[in-house]
C-alpha cells in the first residue's frame, strides 16, 4: 500500500498560503504543576466576563426579583414587626440573605449550563484539552462565584438606595466577596453534580426547582434560626446558604456571627463539591 | 499489495501504514460497548503520521465511539490506544496536548466572538499571554475569519463555525487533528471550503489529519487512506483507489465486463456492508436498538 493517493485534493494544486503560520507550528509549553489550577480558573473566569459584556440583559432581569424581596417583603416586614432581628430594621437584616439568595439562584443554574455545553459539544471539546476534570469543575465553580459578585454588587447598591446600613470598610467588603464565591461555587458544584447523576436538561431543572426554595427557606436568609421549628434548626444547620447569610450579616451590618466556622465550612462545602461534580463529569461526556 | 478488504480478520492491517512512518494512532482490538450495546468491536487502526486518514460508515457504524475513544473522552483499558505512542489510558494529559479536536455538533460559544472562542483554547492549551493575541489572529487567519474576528459567533454562518472551531483546534498546533464529521449540514460551497482550509493548514503545518465522514465522494476525494467502518470495526482498509480498484477486478474476475466504469467508493462500502452483516460473530443485535442508539454511538 505505497500507491500516490487516488484522488487529487484540490488544495494540492493551490499555493501555499502567503500568511504566515510560525506560531501555529510549535506547541506551546505545557504549564506544570501548581501553576495549572489557576490559569484554569482565570480562562473560564475570562469567558464569563466576555459573555457579561457582551450581553447584560441577565444582569439587569436578575436584579428584578432581589429589589423586589428588598422593595416589597422588606419594607413590609420592616413594619410590621413581626420577626425578631436583634434591633436592626428588617430590610436592613433580610439585605444579606438577599444577596446569598440572589447568589445562589445564579450558581444553581450552572448544572442546566453544563448540559447545554455536553449537548452543543462546547464540554467535550474542553475535556479533551490538558485541563483535569477537577480544575474543568474549578473553573467553572469560580465562574460562577464571579457572575455571582457581580450580581452582589448590583444588590448591595440596591439595598444602600433603599436606605440599608450597610458598611462600606473595604476589607470587610473583600471578605463579603470571597464568602459570596465560595458560596457560589459550592451551589454550582451541587448543581453539577446532579448533572452528573441526571443528565438532562428536564430533570434539573425539576430538580433545581426542588431545591431551591427549601434551601432559600431552610435557611436563615429571612428569620433568625432561633425561631424555627426543631427540625427547620436542623436543616438549616447543614444547610451552607446559613452560613454564608450570617458571613455576609456579619461583614456587612456587624451583627453577631461565627465568621471562621462560616469560612471553614463553605470552603469544606465548596471542595466537597468541587470533588463530587469532578468525578460525576466523565457521565456526562460519554 | 492488493487492498485488505478483510482486514477485520487480520491484525497485521492495523499496524500497516501507506507511508510507512510512524503511527500517529494504533488503536488494537479496541473494543467499546454502551450497556448491550458493542459500539466499537475490535477495532485495529493505523493512522501514519502526516496523511489524511478517513474512518468512513454510515450512522451507527462506531466511527464516533472510535473517535471519542481516541480523544480520551470514553476510558479504554491500557494498550488498546496510542496516540504517537503514548497510551491514552495512562498519558491523558500528554496526549490531549497533542490533539485538536473537533466534535460533530457546531460547537463554537455563540455568546463569544470569533477571537474570544478562539482565545480560549490559547488559554487552556497554555499558551503565553505575550504570544497568546498573535497566535489567535494566525489561526483566525488561516481559515479566513480575521474579518469576522470581532463578532459574536451567532452570527456566523454554519461554514464559518466549522472554520472558527477549527481554528480553535489549530491555535495549540497540535500534531493530530481530529474532525468528527466536519461537513455534516453544510451546504456544497461551504463543504469545499473547510475542506480547502483543511487541507492548506496541512500542507503548511504537515499535522496527521484523522477524520470521520459519511460522504464517500470527500473521502474519495480528500483523503490519503481510508478505513470503512461498519459495525464496530474496519472492513476494509487503503487508499480510495486501491478499494475501488480492487472491487472492479473482483467484479471482473467475476464475470462483468471489462468496460464497466470503476466502482466508486460508494460501491465498495455496499459491497463491505454487505458481507460484513454476513460475518457477525457477535450475535443477532435488535435493530431497533441500534437504530435508538445510533445517535449515542454514531
Amino acid at each position: 500500500m505505497s500507491e500516490a493517493p487516488a484522488a487529487p485534493r484540490t488544495a494540492s494544486a493551490d499555493p501555499a498560503p502567503e500568511y504566515d503560520l510560525n506560531l501555529l507550528l510549535t506547541p506551546p509549553q505545557p504549564r506544570a504543576g501548581w501553576r495549572l489550577l489557576p490559569a484554569r480558573v482565570i480562562a473560564m473566569c475570562a469567558v464569563e466576563l466576555q459573555k457579561l459584556r457582551h450581553d447584560r440583559t441577565e444582569l439587569y432581569t436578575r436584579a428584578v426579583q432581589p429589589a423586589l424581596w428588598l422593595l416589597i417583603f422588606g419594607q413590609t416586614f420592616t413594619r410590621i414587626k413581626a420577626i425578631p432581628t436583634g434591633g436592626i430594621p428588617y430590610i436592613d437584616y433580610l439585605a444579606p440573605g438577599i444577596i446569598a439568595q440572589s447568589a445562589m439562584f445564579i450558581a444553581i443554574f450552572y448544572g442546566i449550563q453544563i448540559i447545554w455545553e455536553r449537548d452543543a459539544g462546547i464540554l467535550n471539546k474542553l475535556l479533551v484539552t490538558p485541563t483535569p476534570r477537577s480544575a474543568l469543575i474549578t473553573g467553572k465553580a469560580f465562574a460562577a462565584g464571579v457572575k455571582s459578585l457581580i450580581q452582589a454588587v448590583v444588590v448591595i447598591v440596591i439595598a444602600a438606595i433603599l436606605g440599608v446600613a450597610l458598611t462600606w470598610n473595604p476589607l470587610k467588603l473583600i471578605g463579603v466577596g470571597a464568602i459570596v464565591i465560595l458560596g457560589s461555587a459550592f451551589f454550582s458544584c451541587l448543581s453539577m453534580t446532579i448533572a452528573g447523576i441526571v443528565l438532562s436538561r428536564d430533570r434539573l431543572m425539576g430538580f433545581g426547582q426542588a431545591i431551591t426554595m427549601p434551601l432559600f427557606f431552610g435557611s436563615n436568609a429571612l428569620y433568625p434560626v432561633a425561631i424555627m421549628p426543631g427540625w427547620l434548626q436542623a436543616v438549616s444547620k447543614v444547610n451552607p446558604l446559613s452560613y454564608e447569610v450570617d458571613a455576609l450579616r456579619g461583614l456587612l451590618l456587624g451583627t453577631p456571627s461565627h465568621l471562621g466556622t462560616d469560612f471553614a465550612v463553605l470552603l469544606v462545602a465548596a471542595a466537597l463539591g468541587i470533588a463530587a461534580a469532578s468525578s460525576l463529569l466523565g457521565r456526562l461526556a460519554r | 499489495m492488493t487492498p485488505s478488504i478483510d482486514a477485520a480478520t487480520d491484525s497485521d492491517t492495523g499496524t500497516a501504514t501507506a507511508t510507512g512512518r510512524a503511527a500517529a494512532v494504533s488503536c488494537t482490538r479496541l473494543a467499546y460497548s454502551f450497556g448491550e450495546t458493542t459500539a466499537v468491536d475490535g477495532l485495529d487502526l493505523s493512522v501514519g503520521e502526516g496523511e489524511v486518514f478517513g474512518l468512513l460508515g454510515p450512522n451507527g457504524a462506531g466511527k464516533t465511539t472510535a473517535i471519542r475513544c481516541i480523544t480520551t473522552l470514553l476510558p479504554v483499558p491500557a494498550g488498546m490506544v496510542h496516540v504517537f505512542g503514548h497510551d491514552t489510558a495512562k498519558e491523558q494529559m500528554s496526549v490531549r496536548r497533542m490533539l485538536g479536536y473537533v466534535p460533530q455538533q457546531l460547537s463554537a460559544d455563540s455568546g463569544l466572538t470569533g477571537r474570544e472562542n478562539v482565545a480560549l483554547f490559547a488559554r487552556v492549551f497554555d499558551v503565553p499571554r505575550k504570544e497568546r493575541a498573535a497566535r489567535v489572529a494566525q489561526a483566525l487567519r488561516a481559515v479566513d475569519l480575521t474579518d469576522a474576528a470581532d463578532r459574536l459567533a451567532n452570527t456566523y454562518s454554519g461554514g464559518m463555525v466549522r472554520r472558527l472551531e477549527l481554528a480553535q483546534a489549530l491555535v495549540s498546533a497540535p500534531r493530530l487533528l481530529i474532525l468528527d464529521e466536519p461537513t455534516i449540514g453544510l451546504d456544497p460551497i461551504a463543504r469545499t471550503s473547510v475542506w480547502e482550509h483543511i487541507n492548506a493548514v496541512r500542507e503548511a503545518t504537515g499535522m496527521t489529519v484523522l477524520v470521520t465522514t459519511h460522504y464517500m465522494d470527500e473521502a474519495d476525494q480528500y483523503c490519503d487512506r481510508v478505513g470503512l467502518m461498519h459495525r464496530g470495526r474496519i472492513r476494509a482498509l487503503g487508499t480510495p483507489e486501491q478499494l475501488r480498484e480492487g472491487l472492479g477486478e473482483r467484479r471482473r474476475t467475476e464475470g462483468a465486463p471489462a468496460t464497466d466504469p470503476l466502482p466508486t467508493l460508494e460501491d465498495v462500502f455496499r459491497d463491505i456492508a454487505g458481507s460484513g452483516l454476513e460475518d457477525q460473530s457477535g450475535g443477532f443485535r435488535d435493530v431497533r436498538s441500534t437504530r435508538r442508539t445510533a445517535n449515542r454511538v454514531g
